[in-house]
C-alpha cells in the first residue's frame, strides 16, 4: 500500500512539473522572440576586431547573465535518457533559453547609439545540479556624435 | 578606466603593459533564498535570486580588478575575460581577468 502511495505522489509531481515547466518554457520562448526582434539592429560578432573602424569611437564593457533552473519532470526524463544514451532535448532547450536570455540582457544594457558589439564571448556554468548560468559579455562600440 | 574585451583600445596606442590583473569573489546566498531557489528548480523557470547574486558578485570582481589596475598606474584593461565556477551547492566563484595597460 505504501509503495502505491509513493508512486501516486511521484506521478502527481511529474504531471504538475510537466505542466508548469512546459508553460514557463513556452512563455519564455515567446518573450525571447519578441525581444530578439527588438534588438536585432545591433550586430554581435565574436571577432577580435570591431567592424566599425571610424576615428571617433567610444567603448564599453557589456555583461548579461541568467540563471535558469530545470524542473522535476525534466530531471527525471534526463535521468531516464541517461541510462540508454542519446540526446537530451529537455536540457538542450534549457541551455538555449539561458544563452539567449543572457545575450538579450547584454544587448538591452547597451545605450541607444550602439553600432555593434565586438569581441563577444559566452560561457556556461553548472551552478547546481540542473541549474545553469550563462554569461554573455562583449564590447559595445559607440559612435561619437 | 577603459575596460574592453578587444585586444587593444580602438584608435589609441598602447604605451606600457603591466601584465595580468584580476579580481575574484566567492559568494553564497542565505538559506532562505536557497530554499526558494530549490522550489523554483522544482517547477522550472529563471532563478532570479541566483542571477542577482552572481551579477553583484561579478560587479565586485570587476571593481577589484580595476583597483589592482589603478594601483599599478594603468588607465585601461584590455582582453577582459570572465569565468564562473560552482564550488559547492549555493556558493560560486566569479573570476575576472585582463591585461592592464596605459594608453595615450
Amino acid at each position: 500500500m505504501i509503495d502505491n502511495i509513493d508512486l501516486i505522489i511521484i506521478t502527481i509531481f511529474l504531471a504538475i512539473t510537466y505542466a508548469t515547466g512546459n508553460s514557463i518554457e513556452k512563455k519564455h520562448f515567446r518573450q525571447l522572440l519578441e525581444r530578439e526582434s527588438k534588438t536585432k539592429n545591433i550586430p554581435v560578432s565574436s571577432n577580435d576586431e570591431p567592424f566599425e573602424q571610424s576615428e571617433h569611437v567610444q567603448i564599453e564593457l557589456l555583461v548579461g547573465s541568467c540563471v535558469i533552473g530545470s524542473d522535476y519532470f525534466k530531471r527525471t526524463l534526463a535521468a531516464l535518457k541517461g541510462i540508454f544514451g542519446g540526446k537530451i532535448g529537455a536540457y538542450e532547450s534549457l541551455l538555449d533559453r539561458a544563452r539567449r536570455e543572457a545575450i538579450l540582457r547584454m544587448k538591452e544594457s547597451a545605450k541607444e547609439n550602439c553600432v555593434e558589439i565586438a569581441c563577444f564571448r559566452i560561457t556556461t556554468t553548472n551552478v547546481q545540479p540542473g541549474m545553469l548560468e550563462a554569461v554573455a559579455y562583449g564590447t559595445a562600440i559607440y559612435k561619437k556624435a | 578606466m577603459i575596460i574592453t574585451t578587444i585586444q587593444h583600445v580602438p584608435d589609441k596606442k598602447i604605451i606600457t603593459h603591466f601584465g595580468i590583473v584580476s579580481g575574484s569573489t566567492v559568494k553564497a546566498k542565505h538559506a532562505g533564498s536557497d530554499f526558494l531557489a530549490g522550489i523554483k528548480n522544482f517547477f522550472g523557470g529563471e532563478i532570479s535570486t541566483y542571477t542577482d547574486l552572481l551579477e553583484s558578485a561579478r560587479e565586485v570582481a570587476v571593481e577589484r580588478m580595476i583597483e589592482q589596475a589603478d594601483s599599478a598606474g594603468a588607465n585601461a584593461i584590455i582582453n577582459v575575460r570572465m569565468a564562473t565556477s560552482a564550488i559547492t551547492a549555493g556558493a560560486a566563484e566569479i573570476y575576472v581577468y585582463g591585461t592592464a595597460v596605459v594608453v595615450e
